[in-house]
């Protein structure tokens, strides 16, 4: 292994729980991070000259330890007085029983920090981002282009994300038995936001997009072997199916819906942890779970058939009608309606979609789904009418292009202004 | 951290309470006071007179200008603070969970301003 690679690896492997030393002994949330991406970069520079320390982690812990002191002797000479992050004693007074804390204290650190950046008093887009930064090591720049804004842009992000924090109070802590699950089930929710950024928007840099969904994937993994949840172990599950597609998503840049996928790419092994992990998950937990549980099942159905003709779409209906009981919205009802056009003939798909377009008036994809049902139920007027709107309405360039390419299978449709 | 809980509600909520809707009201507060005390403790707090009892004062021309009302007009009103000091913002939430249902509640956290010594 070559000195780069021992630099990666370790970073990749210990920069959550180095960061969260860091954090219990200086509670310093503003000099931590820099401190520690310092000490990374000085790595870069003496281990290749000098050998790979015997223990690098233990090195990184060291130099960023070093800068963090430098830094607060520097603070002392100013004589500014910094604010402090809030860490919970250990075994703090009155807190016997009351702390669900009882694994050994390096672990707990890192769930501190865990639960810390998923907190519910932080907006769930900064949540992602901190997490990303904070416990995977993931770069801002990188973080940014996740999330389609500019790096200064998710800089000042994270930024206001760690003063908020500091500001308000927010514990480097564990909750009390009686809250931790809920607390988990925000951080899954974090973590899928940061997936579903991965694989939203079918523009910029592809390979970075995969990779970094598989860094949410990491960051659910981290978490789960820190507190076992059936929450976190659904949504595993339903990622790894979704992220076992990632060779048969795109060609020559372009977006291949599923039914066109070359099955034969599709990650094997991914999707039968994925459904070991799933047949753990009990049935109705809470509705986070169920719905991430049913999600999960509805891809292991397409991740079964080995060929689109054989999907059993009658299962997936019926799926999708339980999902929409635990998770109503606009997005499952249209992807129902798909399900049950496919299981029972177009028209009663079609009629699943009535009275949607007042939840989602300036969506692209009812009109879209609708075009695509009234084609498939032989009204070709109605069809060139739906798709005219979804083309009116989409923002996106990939699909954009898709629909305009469905319409003019279509013949000449009206003549519009350009 | 010292924190103030703002509470806001529809103020017509409180009069057309039932003589029980107003026991339970103030039977949580009563949970609220005892949630604040098992890791900190109350410094203040009180419940306020309706807005259209409020006074603005503004100066927009460099002149204060007296105005009838509150800051903003909402359905829901500020109806009452705490002033509360406790570890940390999980120990505030957990605390303003046991308050009523029916309002929304603020969580602000107090600083203090460097320089500035209150006489």
């Amino acid at each position: 292994m070559t000195a780069d690679e021992a630099l990666a690896r370790a970073v990749r492997e210990e920069w959550g729980r180095l960061l969260a030393l860091l954090l219990a002994q200086f509670r310093r949330l503003d000099l931590v991070e820099d401190a520690l991406a310092e000490a990374v970069e000085a790595a870069a520079r003496h281990w290749a000259p000098e050998g790979v320390p015997a223990n690098p982690s233990a090195w990184l812990l060291t130099a960023a330890r070093r800068r963090v002191l430098d830094r607060l002797r520097a603070e002392a000479m100013a004589a500014r007085r910094r604010p402090l992050l809030v860490v919970e004693a250990h075994g703090r007074a009155g807190s016997t029983g009351r702390r669900a804390d009882t694994g050994d204290l390096v672990d707990d650190d890192l769930l501190r920090l865990v639960l810390m950046c998923a907190h519910p008093a932080l907006s769930p887009e900064s949540a992602s981002a901190l997490s990303l930064r904070l416990v995977l090591g993931v770069s801002t720049g990188d973080i940014a282009r996740l999330f389609l804004v500019s790096e200064p842009t998710m800089a000042a992000r994270i930024t206001r994300a760690k003063r908020k924090i500091v500001a308000a109070g927010i514990p480097f802590g564990i909750p009390g038995a009686a809250e931790l699950p809920q607390r988990l089930t925000t951080v899954a929710q974090t973590a899928y936001l940061a997936f579903t950024a991965g694989y939203a928007a079918a523009s910029g840099p592809d390979l970075l997009r995969v990779e970094l969904a598989g860094e949410a994937i990491r960051l659910v993994r981290v978490t789960l072997a820190l507190r076992d949840e059936p929450v976190l172990r659904a949504l595993l599950a339903l990622m790894l199916l979704q992220h076992s597609r990632r060779d048969a998503r795109t060609d020559a840049g372009g977006l291949v819906l599923l039914p066109d996928q070359d099955r034969s790419r599709w990650r094997r092994d991914e999707i039968e942890e994925a459904r070991r992990v799933l047949a753990t998950v009990p049935e109705a937990t809470d509705a986070v779970t169920e719905s991430f549980r049913l999600q999960g099942l509805i891809a292991a159905e397409h991740a079964g058939a080995a060929d689109p003709s054989v999907t059993r779409w009658g299962r997936i209906a019926g799926l999708y009608a339980t999902l929409e009981s635990v998770a109503p919205g606009p997005v499952v009802r249209m992807a129902r309606a798909v399900a049950v056009a496919e299981a029972e003939g177009p028209r009663a798909g079609l009629a699943l979609l009535e009275g949607l377009e007042r939840l989602v008036p300036e969506n692209h994809r009812l009109p879209a789904v609708r075009a695509e049902l009234l084609v498939r139920a032989g009204e070709p007027e109605a069809a060139g009418a739906a798709y005219d709107e979804a083309i009116l309405l989409c923002r996106n360039e990939v699909e954009l292009a898709h629909l305009r390419e469905r319409r003019s299978r279509l013949g000449p449709g009206p003549t519009r202004p350009a | 951290m010292k924190y103030v809980v703002l509470v806001a509600a529809d103020p017509r909520g409180w009069v057309e309470a039932t003589p029980e809707e107003r026991q339970a009201t103030m039977e949580a507060h009563t949970a609220f006071e005892r949630a604040v005390a098992r890791s900190g403790r109350k410094l203040s707090g009180a419940a306020l007179a309706g807005a259209d009892t409020a006074t603005t004062l503004r100066a927009p021309d460099g002149e204060w200008a007296v105005t009838d009302g509150p800051f903003v007009e909402l359905a829901e009103q500020i109806g009452g603070f705490y002033l509360v000091e406790l570890p940390d913002l999980d120990a505030a939430i957990g605390a303003c969970r046991e308050l009523p249902r029916s309002y929304a509640v603020e969580i602000r956290p107090v600083i203090d301003i460097e320089g500035y010594d209150p006489a």
